[in-house]
């Protein structure tokens, strides 16, 4: 009885329900006609190329991080840049640092890597590393990291594994402290670590030097800040012996002055 | 309100060369000089745009140099246009609008929240090949709506470069709100830049046009107002997400001049009326990034449609128009001038107009207002002691959440956040205008005349979140990009709901064609009828839909360079 009662309730709400009059904006309402035409299937670049949308379009960018002046016993020329090109996913990336001292080059690095994102804030890097300048030059199979840590710090860690065994840790990372929207505190940090004695380098086993900056720069436009700012790295351990052996400081303090560039 | 005397922005030419920035902002003061030769056609600064009357078009579409700032351009116009030429047709008509493309690259044109055959809808690869150079295509449809709409580019980044004009429906058998007078105010944002250059920017520094970030000295601000460890809570908060909470728009007037029917702020477009008339006036956003929020110091606005939609009169002070959405307004000015100021969502530029009784008057230009930051309630996270919201949460939470389904891809490299408490936030009128001492139009307010288009219940639900990666500037659904989605397959007639969740810090005019998106409340109650819906960050917004409209159909956020990134996907109705 009970339930015969709550179906003739239920029927009664469903049928107020359907049985409610159409609204204006119901009766008003036309669907449209089916097409007469239709596009043709087609792979996702034909598609792209028709709508004129595309997202996997690839981009390319040139970064010259620092091109700068050093002051010291002799002048010294300092870079640091990377250039990509790929789409979201993949990046042929490229960075290149080194110093130039009284005009040949010393102590030089290019790395050659394909950059893949993994995570939200990280990509892996896999390559190639090439150090040319002062002593044989060498060559590395190059493995790492690289990404924004939380607090927007980026960062970059990168193992090299090389001919003969070798290994070695590169540690690097910035961050940009704006002062106003176009004065850009940055401090940075790069530290370098072997796995084997490289004395014809100057490199000895364990933790062989730290370069920590401070630069302040100025963004006439976003790709264009010249910048002044300071220096200091030193050497540890067996690097440092092998420098002062080869009459060499050991630890460096320096003004700098610069551009950083991009495009 | 209105100052006859108070001349803020139409200054002469020289006196704008002392202040290059400032003339970038505001353009020139002759107006939009579009120096016509060969095949453009003249256009005296300041007219009102053109207006073509149907049923039968005849759009011609062409390069043509402009300068809105002091420096040469060259815009995509119609008929010699930009804006484009408003089109006027009238409700049941069958019109018949014929294209021909003299560009040297493929163009289409998209009927903005028509309801029209696929094959009509002007989305190349979609509905049809597009517009090849040297061609002309025919559109006909039967036009069974009524109200205010708009026309734009479907193809790359014409848009951005001028190819956006008004339509105007006439009801047949009258506006149910009538008026004496009618203004369409069109509101855009012009670049000198190349918008391929924009993209591109951003593809390599995403934050390269915000210009309002916080600096070291809005920390010791904070410190000095909230004490050391909120401050620097805030900001460990904020860089734990890596999220920057001034991130309102990626494109600014830092390469924006916003335009108000294509006149610069300084050459100051102005409407005309008598004293005591009711003006309507049909605002439309045909920006390609920019949110706007549009008062008129002095007057109320009495909303009467939104989205060609007639709704039940609502007055407010202010109202926010994101990016393709359309509002028709009610005003009754007195024997004074007014300002119509538009300032973009991220206080960095706006549009400005004058309403008169007669020409060469103006009116006193506000203060922009000062910019808003994100609060922890526009992630749709739990509002915890950081919360900076100047929101009263009291009347916020409209019935409890479903819980939230985050798909698979979300968890991928191309989604740096998600949302675990959304809210409905109907009644929210957004960032950077809560609390703001006005009278500011919201969701809530809005009750569409005549009801939804259908009272069947919808059977299922379609959640679809927002979805993006601000710094490597991807954008998604579903953390999905286009390239790599299947299309979204509704089933021919069904009814259905569609549950956004915004899982970005950005606010998104998300736009189904072909299909009206019908907006209800969190008790499923029917609320509004629109073809651009608002998705504020952290929120959830559910409306339904009639699939009745046979064949393929994009579906899309309506910021131009977040669609080109991939926030786009094909609906396919069988």
């Amino acid at each position: 009885m009970r339930r015969l009662a709550l179906a003739a309730v239920s029927a009664i709400v469903a049928m107020r329900a359907f049985a409610q009059e159409p609204g204006q904006s119901e009766r008003e309402h036309v669907p449209p006609d089916p097409p007469q035409t239709r596009v043709h299937a087609m792979p996702y670049h034909e598609m792209a190329e028709m709508m004129g949308m595309d997202d996997r379009r690839r981009f390319g960018k040139v970064m010259i991080d620092r091109l700068e002046w050093r002051d010291g016993d002799s002048s010294i020329y300092e870079w640091d840049a990377a250039a990509w090109y790929g789409g979201d996913f993949n990046k042929l990336w490229i960075e290149t640092e080194g110093e130039h001292v009284g005009g040949s080059s010393d102590d030089a690095r290019v790395d050659v890597l394909w950059d893949r994102i993994a995570t939200a804030w990280w990509s892996t890097r896999l390559g190639l590393r090439q150090d040319f300048g002062e002593g044989p030059s060498r060559s590395w199979v190059a493995l790492g990291i690289a990404g924004l840590a939380p607090g927007f710090v980026e960062l970059e860690a990168m193992a090299y594994v090389g001919d003969g065994g070798r290994t070695a840790l590169r540690l690097s990372t910035e961050y940009d402290l704006l002062l106003t929207q176009r004065l850009v505190l940055q401090p940075q940090l790069e530290v370098n670590a072997y796995g084997h004695d490289d004395p014809e380098r100057l490199i000895g086993a364990g933790l062989s030097d730290i370069e920590i900056g401070l630069r302040l720069r100025y963004e006439i436009r976003r790709e264009i800040a010249p910048y002044a700012g300071v220096s200091w790295s030193k050497r540890f351990g067996d690097s440092a012996d092998l420098a002062r052996a080869a009459g060499m400081d050991t630890d460096e303090f320096s003004l700098v002055a610069g551009f950083r560039l991009w495009f | 309100m209105a100052h006859e005397s108070a001349r803020i922005d139409a200054q002469p030419m020289d006196r704008l060369k002392q202040f290059g920035r400032r003339r970038f902002v505001q353009g020139l003061a002759g107006g939009a000089l579009l120096l016509a030769y060969g095949r453009g056609r003249a256009l005296a600064a300041g007219s009102a745009p053109a207006e073509l009357t149907g049923p039968d078009f005849h759009l011609t579409i062409d390069e043509l140099p402009v300068n809105y700032t002091g420096a040469a351009r060259r815009a995509v116009a119609v008929n010699g246009q930009v804006p484009a030429p408003l089109l006027r047709m009238r409700q049941g008509d069958t019109v018949t609008i014929r294209v021909t493309n003299n560009l040297r690259e493929p163009t289409s044109i998209h009927w903005h929240g028509f309801i029209l055959p696929a094959d009509m809808d002007g989305v190349p690869g979609l509905s049809f090949n597009g517009i090849a150079p040297g061609t002309t295509f025919t559109y006909r449809f039967k036009v069974n709506q009524s109200g205010t709409y708009w026309y734009h580019s479907h193809s790359r980044f014409q848009e951005q470069v001028g190819l956006y004009g008004p339509i105007v429906v006439e009801r047949r058998g009258g506006e149910r709100h009538g008026a004496d007078r009618e203004h369409t105010l069109l509101l855009s944002d012009w670049t000198d830049h190349d918008p391929e250059h924009i993209y591109a920017t951003l593809k390599r520094q995403s934050d390269y046009y915000n210009f309002g970030k916080r600096t070291a000295a809005d920390f010791f601000a904070d410190v000095r107002k909230q004490g050391f460890s909120a401050a620097a809570a805030d900001r460990r908060m904020w860089g734990a997400m890596r999220m920057n909470p001034t991130d309102l728009a990626d494109v600014t007037g830092y390469a924006y001049t916003y335009l108000l029917n294509g006149t610069t702020p300084a050459a100051n477009w102005t409407g005309i009326f008598s004293p005591g008339e009711r003006v309507r006036l049909r605002l439309i956003n045909g920006s390609s990034m920019s949110f706007f929020d549009v008062r008129i110091p002095g007057l109320k606005l009495t909303v009467v449609a939104t989205d060609g939609q007639d709704v039940e009169p609502v007055t407010v002070d202010e109202l926010r128009i994101g990016t393709a959405e359309v509002y028709d307004v009610i005003v009754t000015p007195g024997d004074a001038a007014y300002s119509v100021f538009a300032q973009s969502m991220d206080r960095s530029g706006y549009a400005r107009g004058t309403l008169a009784p007669r020409a060469g008057m103006t009116a006193e230009v506000p203060a922009l207002d000062a910019r808003a930051l994100l609060a922890m309630t526009d992630m749709g996270m739990n509002h915890s002691g950081m919360d900076h919201s100047q929101m009263d949460h009291s009347n916020m939470d409209q019935g409890a959440m479903p819980k939230v389904l985050h798909a698979p891809a979300e968890a991928g490299p191309i989604v740096d956040m998600r949302t675990d408490m959304p809210n409905a936030r109907l009644d929210d009128p957004g960032i950077g205008l809560r609390d703001n001492g006005r009278r500011v139009l919201t969701y809530a307010d809005l009750a569409t005349l005549g009801g939804p288009i259908d009272r069947r219940v919808a059977a299922r639900e379609i959640e679809l979140h927002l979805t993006g990666h601000m710094e490597r500037y991807i954008w998604s659904f579903n953390g999905q990009k286009f390239s790599d989605a299947e299309p979204l397959r509704f089933t021919h007639n069904e009814r259905l709901r569609i549950a956004l969740v915004n899982d970005t810090m950005m606010t998104h005019p998300i736009h189904l064609h072909g299909m009206w998106s019908e907006i209800t409340d969190a008790n499923g109650k029917f609320v509004a009828r629109k073809h651009t819906v608002i998705v504020q960050p952290g929120q959830r917004l559910v409306y339904e839909v009639t699939a009745d409209a046979l064949g393929s159909w994009a579906y899309h956020c309506h910021l131009l360079y977040h669609m080109e990134a991939g926030m786009f996907r094909e609906v396919v109705v069988a």
